[in-house]
């Protein structure tokens, strides 16, 4: 004790490489298909891929199918979890392309800033597969297919739905809206294909729109905000499932009665949402499915021989009402 | 006259004047925007209304502050908290859910202890790294912040554990004489650590550690003791933190339980005027720079103001906040207005020493 200035040096230096030994043993243990190495060429398909992160029920339900489709497709994946972040996103990709994975994908982050590192993949000779999110850039020839949901269908179908419910409502319809992270494809997407649907009803009007980040807690937040700022709200649409539970939790602290005072519609169908979704706390889901392992795989392969395979790929999607997620909810996956 | 100048002078000479004045001009512009931003109803029998929000939602980091405060004080910075937070929610929450009865007090205060122990063993990872291996505090927590994210997302196994615990729950939103039960904790947290350090010579030594480690230590205390300390105290109020933050939701979540909010503390206790150089530190400035950075976020939620200028709008306040609360930036006015010679600035003055 008492000595901290007076050790030396190389005793410290000892202490900081333990324990960045530790760090990137737990860190291994995160991420154990991180794991060094190039690819051996014995006609396995090796495939890196970069997820977004573990940020909602919907993303681990994503992680855990493309896991296992790869597996049963017999492909060695490489996978990396980005933690929300382009820059661990970038270095991921930047990774596989020198080990030399046969096929990239990933879901990005955000949808701008790519083009320098996807180039160097193309440069590469390595194709790039996007999922789920889309990416801005104008060169198309920088990644072979994007198999993902469509978020502005997605937006519009919930919109289409509230027009229909409304249609007889003879005055003014407030609407509150729970985004998703700013500048994230499905936040962008789905504000604007609701906003295009409920355009067919004048009466039918956003009156608060802010970022819950996708989480059950920014959701409540916000939300306790959105009840307080505005006497008369009638709609609520959540970007996803999680921020429309944490508004629930806000909605009941008000007095309120979620599903009849305030309709709520959300984006996903993650097992939580639907479970809401038959106790009549959600009135409607549009789902966004998650299980898209199995045609990801199917693109690899395809990809990795050479063939040519469509630009844009859309995973198969419902909506569900009250009924109709009793119905499914025994069978969900997720 | 003269008087009541002098008065006007010490009252604006007071370090808490300037923090509390931009609470007031934020809480002042938001009923001008808004007049029922104050207003406070009762629903259920529990108060209802923005400013009972505002005190509950920076609760959890009240408490990350308070630690942080002592951690800054003794020179050094705790950048692991956000990962702490995660992680003692993510075993608590880990815990419930394992268990048959989840709704049991007996459950809920294992799984509060069982959380607690293994924040306080991280503290005191923190604490040995800094304190006897003499490792850079930035250098040494941040190891802890990045492992950290990962060992809650590995408890959690990559999911969002959802409870369904009412004594749990009680943390983040139980009621207790109308007032959520989180003012209370970081009230008591608050009481805790104000009298542990201002009622015992601790808080002096603390001060004199952060001032000039080896001046104190050649006058008798064992520093290195001190830092230790603080960083354990710190990871104790991250975890009870990270209860607060994991029971507003139900739901633990290792990914954005926490996320960053070992920089909105370390921006509260340096808008409440300590040092980031180490030496005074001041617990009560702490508490109004948490609750400013929690006004300000609510300010956009109840101004609506759009995501895209919401940000740059956040800067912008934090950063007049900053110059405001620098003596050395009002020095320079002062001094253009009235010709009076400035006092002793930053520059001058790189830390301030207690005599120990």
């Amino acid at each position: 004790m008492g000595k901290m200035r007076t050790q030396s040096a190389p005793w410290r230096a000892a202490a900081v490489l333990a324990s960045v030994l530790l760090v990137g043993g737990v860190a291994a243990c995160g991420n154990s298909d991180t794991g060094g190495g190039g690819t051996t060429d014995d006609g396995k398909i090796t495939m890196g891929f970069s997820q977004v992160g573990a940020e909602s029920g919907w993303r681990t339900a994503n992680t855990t199918s493309i896991k296992e489709a790869a597996a049963a497709a017999g492909i060695e994946l490489k996978f990396d979890d980005a933690q929300q972040k382009q820059e661990n996103q970038i270095k991921a990709i930047r990774n596989y392309i020198q080990q030399k994975v046969d096929v990239i994908a990933f879901s990005p982050v955000v949808e701008s800033g790519w083009d320098t590192v996807l180039k160097e993949a193309k440069d590469a000779d390595i194709p790039v597969i996007l999922t789920d999110r889309s990416v801005d850039s104008a060169d198309k020839s920088l990644y072979k297919t994007f198999l993902g949901s469509d978020f502005v269908k997605e937006g519009r179908l919930a919109g289409e739905w509230l027009v229909e419910q409304k249609k007889t409502a003879s005055g003014p319809v407030n609407i509150v809206e729970l985004q998703g992270n700013t500048g994230a494809a499905p936040a962008n997407d789905r504000k604007k294909g609701f906003g295009e649907a409920i355009a067919a009803n004048p009466n039918l009007k956003i009156i608060a729109s802010q970022p819950g980040d996708f989480t059950r807690a920014g959701g409540k937040q916000v939300m306790e905000q959105f009840l307080k700022a505005n006497k008369k709200i009638d709609v609520l649409f959540a970007h996803n499932d999680d921020m429309g539970l944490g508004a629930l939790e806000a909605i009941n602290a008000a007095g309120k009665v979620p599903g009849k005072d305030i309709t709520i519609i959300t984006v996903d169908a993650v097992k939580d949402g639907m479970q809401a979704l038959a106790d009549g706390k959600f009135n409607f889901i549009a789902e966004c499915s998650p299980l898209l392992g199995p045609q990801l795989m199917d693109l690899a392969k395809k990809v990795h021989a050479g063939e040519e395979v469509p630009p844009r790929i859309e995973t198969e999607e419902t909506t569900f009402t009250t009924e109709q997620a009793k119905e499914a909810l025994p069978n969900r996956k997720y | 006259m003269n008087d009541t100048t002098s008065r006007y002078r010490t009252m604006i000479g007071h370090r808490l004047f300037w923090p509390a004045a931009v609470l007031f001009v934020m809480l002042a512009a938001n009923t001008i925007y808004r007049p029922g931003f104050l207003s406070i109803e009762l629903k259920d029998g529990h108060l209802y209304g923005t400013p009972i929000d505002i005190l509950r939602l920076s609760a959890p980091l009240i408490l990350v502050a308070l630690g942080m405060t002592l951690v800054i004080s003794t020179g050094g910075i705790d950048l692991s908290v956000g990962s702490l937070c995660a992680i003692s929610g993510a075993i608590a929450c880990m815990y419930i859910s394992k268990q048959p009865d989840q709704n049991s007090l007996g459950v809920v205060v294992t799984a509060l202890a069982l959380a607690m122990g293994v924040s306080l063993v991280l503290g005191a990872w923190n604490g040995v790294l800094v304190a006897v291996i003499g490792i850079q505090p930035i250098i040494a927590t941040l190891i802890l912040m990045v492992a950290g994210r990962g060992l809650a997302q590995l408890i959690t196994e990559g999911q969002i554990i959802t409870i369904n615990s009412e004594p749990y729950r009680a943390i983040g939103l139980g009621h207790a004489l109308t007032l959520p039960l989180a003012i209370f904790i970081a009230l008591a947290a608050a009481l805790l650590v104000a009298a542990f350090t201002r009622r015992t010579a601790l808080g002096m030594i603390i001060e004199s550690v952060g001032g000039n480690a080896m001046a104190s230590r050649l006058a008798g205390i064992r520093s290195s003791r001190v830092i230790f300390l603080a960083y354990v105290i710190s990871a104790a109020c991250a975890a009870v933190a990270g209860f607060m933050m994991t029971a507003n939701v139900s739901s633990a979540d290792g990914n954005a339980a926490g996320l960053w909010v070992e920089l909105d503390a370390i921006l509260a206790v340096v808008i409440g005027g300590t040092s980031l150089a180490g030496g005074r530190f001041f617990l009560s400035g702490t508490i109004i720079g948490a609750l400013i950075i929690q006004t300000l976020t609510t300010t956009v939620y109840a101004m609506d103001i759009s995501p895209q200028t919401s940000l740059l709008f956040k800067a912008v306040v934090v950063i007049a906040v900053c110059l405001i609360q620098a003596p050395a930036f009002r020095a320079r006015f002062s001094r253009r207005r009235r010709n009076v010679p400035p006092p002793a600035t930053i520059a001058d003055k790189p830390k301030e020493q207690v005599p120990a």
